[in-house]
């Protein structure tokens, strides 16, 4: 095996599907413990998500929103820094898409209202992003702080202006926007008649597509992965950490508020205060799983919106608890299984270097 | 000496810190009752050596005997529990608890179950009385200077019953009355039936204060002498090593042209800078470098050579001077400026800022100058694979795929991926810190004539290296370094271990030509 081969299947794949076995093994010992036959509801959990075209629409709408947390995720971490607030950033974005898409007067073309309440999504997001960016470059705070504790405060603030400004009475959410929804896809394609999923999906995709060009193809990028890895070297490299820190937790802060639109323009055609759910802080375990790049966030994305759907399919036979107690495992084992892997594969290999 | 058995005795240590022989055959033995000094440049295993004695890491071969017994691979705690202990270059002590409060820790007075302070600071008063440590038991160590928290480190020591005190360079952070101070607390614990072996590389220390003296080089124990029988040139001459006429001769032959006259590549003038824990780790510096010409900087290690660098590098920001870069000051400026204006940079350490070591040989092979390898922010892939495999037929580097990590390449082809970066690139000064250090044989015999080629094509080098012999080879100027200072600078025909030596260890000093 030559070592690209065997970097790729250390480091990329072999982690997450080891990860996938661990949890499979666990999911079947609690699914017994519940008197349950595994085989019986892993099946359910399959055939509630991407047996039936509604629930595979249902897994695409989640996913398009985890797709974007972990997209922000991975980029801070491409850079060396933790995101933990995308929670908050992904409810600015919501949020910000909302208000533009109040603003505008009825009728305004989709062809120039949803790029605008697209942009409002990415600049809110990103201005939320863009502060601990700041402040670890000028003073040194740690990002990890800085964004936990600006969840509290976005949350509190987004909570403050549609329950005292802008809701409609009985409800935590805004009047319907007038103009920039994205159409659904049971618009064109019959067979999602009833799920969530829209066309915000395709947005999502692009934006992916950039940020994979992005870190490995740009010499921004170059520069952002090269901070993330070893800022030393960097520095001797005349690269300015500073300068990277910001660029990297706005343009975090603004996937994480592109993630907002699935909901607020996709979906309800309103802003919702708490919409985001926690998919903010399960966009660290995407990003995770899918090992920072991008088309891997994609694939774990879609991995935990079936986890999290297919939780709503076997419900009648187990709690659906149990998935996120799956979730949790998962996040465990490939944050171990790492180093893990490796130790295993080395060992196999030098036996078979030793064997006759 | 008086035929008891010795206080320690360790035979024939090896100790490896993956592919690094820190230890090699290294053998040691102290009397009880007495100053031993241990003597070496920095790298010469002199730590390690103590680290197995405490048994804080575990030899790879060898014997540990104390007081006669062997009591090899032992713990820390069974190396205090039998009275040894080690004060460390860098102390270990809880700032925000008090002197007393720190000296018991772990081993806390106790009364009714809770801590009972005015024992403990009672405890710590008789203690210091009985050893002549001054220190206020009831302050705050956050509120000690260096020294007063030094004698804490010692008091913890004493406090568990140490019979044997190992000080790894203890005088480092010291101003001269307190390194005066310590001598007299050290004789006095001597003659109170302790055994002290102090580590250090200051030769003046040794004659101050030492009975015996063991001199380290490379991992092994080359000398063993008893002090008064010896000297500084003795130490010294241990200390970098005598088989030396081989690489003057084979350097013989570079001098012929001392570089362009009247010409000045890079001048330095009266350079400050601060290091990581000294106000000015490079004091006062001034000096130029023709085209043409090597500069060497010969001093044993941390004497401020990398804060040197790392400022004209401008990785490290400059209290006062001024640098300039043929006829442009360049005190204020950024890296990537720099290196616009012809700097090119060999670091120190090719692990920590030479490479990227997840990046790609090609990515690496671009790294500071990325600019050029980029159009309109996009990353020129087929320049930079190109540059890559070109790099890599005139460096020789292996393996050859520009696609592996530079972490999947020996230590001696890393570094020539750093060299092949930094001489492919336009440049009128380099700076070449350690180009050798970890390097094979064949990888060093190459890097010596890729430095000697720019100095023939009439580029000014700036070497520095903790090989003399490496710098003797090279280099048509020597400068010496001590204390932040260039304490002597030889012409390449007057220069020789033998003159150097002592200049490196500050037991001389000289005129800067």
């Amino acid at each position: 095996m030559n070592t690209r081969t065997r970097v790729l299947l250390e480091e990329s794949v072999l982690p997450p599907l080891v990860a996938l076995v661990v949890a499979l093994v666990a999911g079947d010992l609690l699914i017994m413990a519940y008197g349950q036959a595994p085989g019986v509801v892993w099946r359910a959990l399959l055939e509630g998500t991407w047996g039936n075209s509604y629930g595979f629409g249902q897994v695409l709408y989640k996913a398009t929103t985890l797709a974007c947390t972990g997209l922000a995720v991975a980029v801070g971490l491409r850079a060396g820094l933790f995101n933990i607030g995308a929670e908050g950033q992904l409810a600015a974005g919501g949020f910000g898409a909302g208000l533009v898409g109040l603003m505008l007067p009825a009728g305004t073309p989709a062809l120039i209202a949803v790029p605008l309440c697209v942009l409002a999504a990415l600049a809110a997001g990103g201005a939320v992003g863009s502060v601990p960016g700041i402040l670890r470059a000028r003073f040194g705070a740690h990002e990890v702080i800085v964004t936990i504790m600006l969840n509290f405060i976005v949350l509190a603030l987004l909570n403050y202006f549609v329950s005292a400004k802008l809701h409609v009475p009985e409800t935590l959410h805004t009047p319907e926007i007038h103009a920039g929804a994205v159409a659904r896809l049971s618009g064109t394609f019959d067979a999602f008649h009833g799920s969530a999923a829209n066309w915000t999906i395709v947005i999502v995709l692009l934006a992916a597509a950039f940020v994979w060009g992005f870190l490995f193809r740009t010499r921004a990028g170059y520069e952002l992965r090269a901070v993330g890895l070893q800022s030393d070297a960097a520095e001797y490299a005349g690269i300015r950490a500073g300068r990277v820190w910001f660029s990297a937790m706005a343009m975090s802060g603004a996937l994480a508020g592109l993630g907002g639109i699935n909901f607020v323009l996709g979906y309800k055609n309103y802003y919702e205060d708490g919409f985001t759910g926690g998919a903010g802080f399960l966009g660290i375990a995407v990003a995770l799983i899918g090992r920072n790049n991008p088309v891997g966030v994609l694939l774990a994305a879609l991995f935990f919106a079936t986890l999290s759907q297919g939780g709503l399919a076997i419900n009648a036979m187990v709690p659906k608890q149990m998935v996120e107690v799956l979730q949790g495992i998962v996040i465990l084992a490939v944050a171990t299984a790492v180093p893990e892997v490796r130790r295993l594969l080395r060992s196999a290999m030098s036996r078979r270097k030793a064997a006759p | 000496m008086n035929g008891a058995a010795p206080a320690i005795r360790l035979t024939a240590i090896d100790k490896y810190f993956g592919a690094v022989h820190a230890n090699r055959s290294a053998s040691l033995v102290v009397q009880e009752r007495e100053i031993h000094a241990l003597v070496g440049e920095n790298g010469a295993g002199k730590s390690t050596l103590m680290k197995i004695l405490s048994g804080m890491t575990p030899a790879d071969g060898g014997t540990v005997e104390v007081g006669g017994r062997e009591v090899t691979g032992w713990t820390t705690a069974e190396a205090i529990a039998a009275g040894v202990g080690m004060v460390h270059q860098h102390f270990m002590l809880v700032p925000t608890l008090t002197v007393a409060e720190n000296v018991v820790l772990g081993r806390e007075p106790v009364s009714a179950g809770t801590f009972d302070r005015a024992r403990a600071e009672r405890d710590v008063e008789r203690l210091c009385e009985q050893s002549g440590l001054a220190v206020p038991a009831g302050r705050l160590v956050a509120d000690l200077s260096v020294g007063e928290a030094q004698r804490v480190e010692i008091l913890k020591l004493l406090y568990r019953g140490a019979r044997v005190l190992l000080l790894d360079e203890p005088t480092a952070v010291l101003s001269p009355p307190e390194v005066a101070e310590l001598w007299k607390v050290l004789r006095r614990l001597r003659d109170g039936g302790a055994t002290i072996v102090l580590i250090t590389h200051k030769l003046d220390e040794v004659m101050a204060v030492s009975e015996h003296v063991t001199v380290m080089r490379m991992g092994e124990t080359v000398a063993n002498m008893a002090t008064s029988d010896t000297s500084p040139e003795k130490i010294a001459k241990a200390m970098v090593g005598r088989d030396v006429d081989l690489a003057v001769r084979q350097g013989g032959g570079a001098a012929k042209l001392a570089g362009t006259p009247g010409a000045v590549a890079l001048d330095v003038r009266h350079l400050v800078v601060r290091g990581a824990r000294i106000e000015k780790a490079v004091d006062d510096v001034s000096f130029s470098i023709a085209p043409g010409e090597i500069l060497g900087i010969a001093g044993v290690e941390g004497n401020g050579q990398t804060e040197l660098l790392e400022a004209i590098a401008g990785i490290r920001g400059v209290t006062s001077g001024t640098i300039t870069l043929g006829g442009a000051d360049i005190t204020h400026r950024g890296v990537h400026n720099r290196g616009e204006a012809g700097l090119s940079h060999i670091p120190e350490d090719r692990h920590r800022r030479g490479l990227i070591l997840d990046y790609t040989l090609a990515e690496n092979l671009i790294l500071g100058q990325q600019h050029h390898y980029t159009n309109n922010g996009i990353l020129d892939r087929h320049a930079i694979i190109d540059h890559a495999r070109r790099r890599i037929v005139e460096y020789d580097i292996r393996p050859t795929d520009p696609s592996l990590p530079a972490r999947a390449l020996s230590g001696g082809n890393q570094q020539k991926i750093v060299i092949a970066r930094e001489l492919s690139r336009a440049f009128t000064v380099l700076l070449a810190a350690q180009p050798t250090r970890g390097v094979d044989v064949g990888a060093i015999e190459f890097i010596h004539a890729e430095l000697r080629k720019a100095r023939e094509e009439g580029k000014a080098v700036l070497l520095v290296s903790a090989e003399l012999k490496e710098v003797l080879t090279l280099s048509d100027r020597i400068a010496v370094m001590y204390g932040g200072r260039f304490v002597a600078m030889f012409p390449r025909s007057d220069a020789s271990e033998e003159v150097i030596g002592p200049f490196m260890t500050g037991a001389a000093r000289g005129q800067v030509a």
